[in-house]
């Protein structure tokens, strides 16, 4: 085994974020999250051109959260990189606050568009690269959707229009956890037929373990690298990832964590993130 | 013979001179750009139009994707498409967060005629009148067409529901008017009836108007182009003047302007009747678009019937 890829460690803190800003005896949407934890540090620590001082910026690189849900996410990742104060995820859902139970545009910066009906967040990735390319800018446009979001039409309808278009600076990734709401995402069968979806629509398609952090930054570079064709990275993950009575439990889409049960979620994630520090200390 | 206009070929001409003066409209049609008439736009400026296909779901959320950054996009289909087929996407990722987009219902209502109820939108402005933040507006005749198409863009920062007809009028308004938003027209006095209409209904109730005074009740005109947010004082001051008020639409009674002016009458209590007319909460059907009028009592010379029949 060699060193673990430093980003990792700054994957689990980011999942103590999110843990903690839930918080315990409230419903949240904790499996797909946690699933999307290390793409996400990727993206915003890694791929992503991105000021956190200006996140107007122009040129900047866009990121949409199709599957609207898991946007604490998000919104750990931009606290953490200082678009707001980190003391502000506390807030979340609360009466007034700008951290939304799903994403509003126009009440947070940093970020882009307004999700949460879902199938919504490619077409409005496409938007985004159109605009770019009337706009003279170069930017790169991702979105992150679900895998049971694919059920929804208008995801094809998007899926069609990336590669009609050439927007080629767009990269799609499937936080491919395998569960939806209810049970699994398409019934245990079947999602080895969503590359060969795609692929027939003239995307590229790379399949990877999502929580391999070497892995997901290797796509990404490979994506941005890729100017023929849009991108689709179907990222293999597990929902709940990081907590281990949390992982692969449907009941955590949006479930509810007893004091106990929270206590015994940030000390697994503490030692995580020790383990990773030693590691690489080491 | 005085000549008239559709008022979407009006439409396409002003979209063509909004992309000449300004450089952050772009446009999306869904496979209609000769009906719609945005195919002026796609020849003079191909770079900044895009035929999305029959897709009309994903072409709307792409527009708030554009106007996320800064680009004003009109969308464009028949009018039951843009709005009933995409509320959802309307609702969450336009108006939400209060984006510049532009959405215009060509070929609204009865008049769309031959392709029957499926094509016939009947509750295009109920839908959108319902949205927060959303604007709601139905020209009279090609002057306003024009004024609106560019006044979208250039008074107005945000969601607009631009309400198209097929159905011919003449010109009302004059060369140099001036769209205001929330503003209605008077176009004649008459202290028996007020008629408040919208779109191409605004020429039936002008000439409804001539029958009336025919029959010795004096009528008048309102043109309430903007159905949101709606002209209140232009209500209140014909609950003043007139010893009753009328809507009429090409649109359901439900939701739509008859609706909108209700509620003004019943929260200002006006003491004074109202009749709404339009489609009486049915579907269209195939036919011409003149036989639908006759049909539902939207012609000049139903509009004068409904009115002397329930005249006190």
């Amino acid at each position: 085994m060699g060193n673990p890829h430093p980003l990792e460690r700054t994957a689990y803190e980011l999942r103590l974020q999110i843990v903690r800003m839930m918080g315990a005896n409230k419903a949240h949407h904790f499996g797909g999250s946690m699933s999307s934890s290390d793409i996400i540090t990727a993206l915003y620590f890694y791929a992503m051109r991105y000021d956190p001082k200006h996140p107007d910026w122009p040129e900047r690189d866009r990121f949409i959260m199709s599957k609207g849900h898991c946007v604490p996410a998000q919104y750990a990742a931009l606290a953490m990189l200082g678009v707001f104060p980190l003391d502000e995820l506390p807030t979340l859902k609360q009466m007034g606050t700008r951290l939304q139970g799903h994403p509003a545009a126009h009440l947070l910066p940093g970020i882009e568009g307004c999700t949460g009906s879902l199938g919504q967040g490619l077409s409005f990735a496409n938007g985004m690269a159109m605009a770019g390319r009337i706009q003279g800018h170069a930017y790169e446009v991702y979105c992150l959707i679900g895998d049971g979001e694919t059920h929804e039409g208008q995801v094809w309808e998007a899926v069609r229009s990336t590669p009609l278009h050439c927007l080629n600076n767009v990269t799609a990734i499937i936080d491919r956890n395998r569960l939806k709401a209810m049970d699994q995402s398409y019934c245990g069968t079947d999602l080895g037929a969503l590359a060969d979806r795609w692929r027939a629509f003239g995307w590229q398609v790379r399949e990877i373990d999502g929580h391999d952090m070497g892995a997901i930054c290797d796509a990404l570079d490979w994506a941005k690298s890729t100017d023929d064709a849009p991108c689709l990275i179907i990222a293999a993950t597990t929902k709940g990832k990081g907590i281990s009575f949390i992982e692969n439990q449907p009941q955590y889409h949006n479930g509810t964590l007893t004091d106990e049960q929270l206590e015994q979620a940030i000390a697994e994630l503490n030692a995580r993130i020790a383990e990773l520090s030693g590691e690489r200390a080491s | 013979m005085t000549e008239t206009y559709q008022t979407r070929f009006a439409y396409g001409e002003a979209l063509l001179e909004a992309g000449k003066r300004f450089p952050q409209v772009a446009v999306l049609d869904a496979d209609l750009y000769n009906s719609t008439r945005t195919v002026l736009f796609r020849d003079a400026f191909p770079d900044r139009f895009f035929d999305m296909g029959i897709a009309e779901m994903d072409m709307t959320s792409t527009a708030a994707g554009m106007a996320s950054c800064g680009l004003t996009t009109y969308v464009n289909s028949f009018a039951m498409f843009v709005t009933a087929h995409c509320y959802d996407q309307i609702r969450i990722q336009i108006c939400y967060p209060n984006l510049h987009v532009v959405l215009v219902g060509s070929s609204a209502g009865l008049t769309q005629g031959p392709d029957g109820a499926s094509h016939q939108s009947l509750e295009d402005a109920a839908l959108m009148r319902a949205l927060p933040n959303m604007r709601v507006l139905s020209p009279a005749d090609a002057i306003e067409t024009r004024a609106m198409t560019l006044a979208a863009v250039e008074e107005i920062d945000g969601p607009v529901y631009l309400r198209l007809g097929r159905y011919p009028v003449p010109n009302m308004l004059d060369r140099d008017y001036v769209y205001q938003l929330g503003k209605a027209v008077w176009l004649r006095d008459g202290a028996d009836v007020a008629l408040l209409a919208h779109g191409h209904m605004v020429h039936a109730a002008l000439l409804a108007a001539d029958m009336l005074a025919n029959r010795g009740v004096s009528a008048s005109v309102i043109n309430m182009s903007t159905i949101k947010p709606l002209d209140v004082a232009a209500v209140t001051s014909a609950m003043a003047k007139c010893a009753r008020l009328a809507t009429v639409e090409e649109h359901s009674i439900i939701g739509g302007l008859g609706s909108a002016v209700a509620e003004v009458m019943a929260e200002n209590a006006s003491g004074k009747p109202l009749l709404r007319l339009g489609t009486r909460d049915v579907f269209g059907e195939s036919a011409t678009a003149d036989e639908l009028l006759i049909k539902h009592g939207l012609t000049p010379q139903g509009i004068c019937d409904s009115v002397l029949a329930t005249q006190p």
